[in-house]
């Protein structure tokens, strides 16, 4: 059930992530994140960026949080593997743990402009697993 | 695409009539294979596209077009600021001017070819490609705001590069309008280290041998001869641009809500062109396409160092620089009528015609030069803009050859290490940071890009002057 996929676009990438709750489909979404640059194993959380952000609306909510990701990766030189998200009414609070790119040993693939909001959704189906999942813009 | 929807017009023109809220047809170029690769997601975004307010004539598709956000990438729209025109976010992209420029070396291939490890080696050295690299130069907040004013201008005045680069790059090296106070601090913290370096994805540097001319008089005209090396850079304005688009997109959300603009599409996200965020959005915009510039200006000084270290007195003139993800304010003849228009071109170049006045004087009875970046395995090509092309798309033809196949899949199919090795074997050095980086962007993974230019060059968008072919290409 707690899980993240990368799902197909012509050009670009989704990211979904599913879990038990909204906060864990947005952490595996967080996954699926980095999933689209390296593969997460290799990245080791040996730092720790903290993060809070605020929307009415759960899906633009998810998007900011990856956009927020993105920003930290663009401007720390930072790949993260691990994340602790918590979402109490419209406010979103995350620690994302990480380590700096190195390339030889993530060989990343490619870097994240931004996350859209092309096939934005944040649902809960009816087994009532939490799926977050948008387009990210590579 | 289902074609039992369109109306076909020609062998390459087919249109979408307007039905329900579309203002205007959606006009697209394409043969009937390419029309039978395209997305049927192209045809939806069109139609959406059709529906925004202020949109003059059509909405053009591009030959090459597919799946984009808001915009399909290959769109073009233009809008009229007085019937109540909006600029979107979507439709430019978030990698505001993304775009090629190509040199010409005046070297031949036989000159290339003992020393190509080594110069693909300095060229890898000298221009930083890939995630997490960065740049020699590192912009404090008032050079920032200076290069977000000056472009292309001011590098060469820090010296990367020559003032003649400048007559051969669009907007003169320098855009007119662009407002640093609306580019946030994010922004410009995603950019402070990043002057000067290649990005990653579908962005490369690449050494290309010109192949085939297919017209002599314009290859005459442009410089370029059968058998001579030429380099091309594709990027665009790294991470300033895409935190623009980023914070735009939101805040377009609202504007275009508040507007009463009915968006069938949240990636549509519009604002009046007259409004307080279009107005700011534009100035943003046009501080992205200046860092654009101003990178493809610093990364072209880059690759002359690397050749002057093998080759002293190569010259490496520029001919010329084109954006593919942009809006521009322009002159359009609507009705019998000059009309003031913001033209959208997202994955999509400007291709005027013989004789615009926003040619470069050296190059205007030609016409203007578009650059068709290939993948890292395939041809790329040089065209030339038309008059007819002004009539049939606001002057503009296609970009490249466009995914054909998502990044995951070419993941599943190619090994970055095996496909690095069969394009050595076919004379074609890769240098990157990343095996699979390069596995997601096999020439596999592409559209023929020979059948989407032969489209455009059928339809009359833009005609084949030459075709280039890599013998080195640098990846991010």
């Amino acid at each position: 059930m707690v899980r993240w996929e990368l799902f197909h676009h012509g050009a670009d990438m989704g990211v979904r992530g599913a879990g038990r709750s909204k906060a864990e489909a947005f952490e595996q979404a967080a996954t699926a994140l980095t999933g689209v640059v390296t593969d997460p194993a290799t990245v080791a959380p040996s730092t720790v960026v903290e993060f809070t952000r605020q929307e009415a609306d759960d899906e633009l909510l998810l998007v900011d949080w990856l956009n927020a990701l993105v920003y930290e990766m663009a401007t720390r030189r930072m790949l993260f593997s691990r994340f602790e998200v918590a979402i109490e009414g419209d406010t979103l609070h995350a620690k994302a743990w990480g380590e700096a790119v190195d390339v030889a040993r993530h060989q990343p693939a490619v870097e994240v402009k931004g996350a859209t909001f092309t096939e934005l959704q944040v649902r809960r189906d009816p087994d009532g697993t939490w799926i977050a999942q948008c387009v990210v813009d590579v | 695409m289902e074609l039992a929807q369109l109306l076909r017009q020609s062998e390459t023109e087919w249109w979408i009539l307007p039905t329900g809220k579309m203002r205007v047809p959606v006009v697209i170029y394409a043969t009937e294979s390419l029309m039978q690769e395209m997305d049927q997601k192209v045809y939806e975004q069109a139609v959406n596209v059709a529906t925004l307010p202020g949109i003059e004539k059509a909405c053009y598709v591009m030959p090459d077009a597919h799946w984009g956000y808001g915009f399909p990438i290959g769109g073009v729209a233009a809008f009229d600021p007085e019937r109540g025109g909006v600029i979107s976010a979507g439709g430019v992209g978030f990698d505001i001017s993304c775009g090629v420029r190509t040199l010409l070396t005046g070297l031949t291939r036989e000159e290339i070819l003992p020393v190509r490890e080594g110069l693909a080696e300095s060229l890898f050295r000298k221009v930083p490609a890939g995630v997490g690299s960065r740049g020699q130069i590192h912009l404090g907040s008032q050079e920032m705001d200076e290069m977000l004013r000056g472009g292309a201008s001011w590098a060469v005045g820090r010296g990367y590069g020559l003032p003649e680069d400048l007559e051969r790059t669009e907007e003169r090296g320098r855009m007119e309008g662009a407002r640093p106070d609306q580019v946030s601090d994010f922004a410009k913290k995603r950019q402070q280290d990043e002057m000067g370096t290649l990005g990653s994805g579908n962005h490369y540097l690449e050494v290309q041998e010109v192949r085939a001319v297919y017209d002599s008089e314009l290859a005459a005209a442009y410089g370029i001869r059968d058998g001579e090396v030429v380099v091309s850079i594709h990027c665009g304005s790294r991470g300033l641009g895409h935190q623009i688009g980023t914070e735009f997109l939101k805040r377009m959300l609202p504007a275009a809500a508040r507007a009463g603009i009915e968006l069938p599409d949240r990636e549509l996200a519009c604002a009046p062109i007259e409004s307080d965020v279009g107005q700011e959005y534009l100035g943003a915009m046009r501080a992205a396409t200046n860092c654009a510039l101003a990178n493809r200006q610093i990364i072209t000084h880059l690759v002359r160092q690397a050749f002057h270290q093998i080759f002293p007195s190569a010259q490496l003139r520029l001919l010329y620089d084109v954006s593919h993800n942009t809006c521009k304010v322009e002159t359009h003849t609507i009705d019998g009528h000059p009309k003031r228009l913001f033209v959208h071109r997202k994955g999509a170049t400007r291709a005027f015609g013989p004789g615009h006045p926003d040619i470069p004087a050296a190059l205007r009875a030609a016409g203007q030069p578009v650059l068709i970046g290939g993948t890292m395995g395939t041809a790329s090509y040089v065209l030339a803009g038309t008059g007819k092309g002004l009539e049939r798309s606001f002057g503009s033809a296609c970009h490249g050859a466009g995914r054909s196949m998502s990044r995951h899949q070419a993941l599943r199919q190619w090994r970055g290490r095996e496909l690095i090795d069969d394009l050595a074997a076919k004379g074609i050095l890769i240098r990157s940071p990343s095996y699979r980086g390069v596995a997601e962007e096999a020439p596999g993974a592409y559209k023929d890009v020979s059948a989407v230019v032969d489209a455009a060059h059928e339809a009359g968008l833009a005609r084949k002057v030459a075709r280039l072919e890599p013998m080195i290409c640098i990846k991010g």
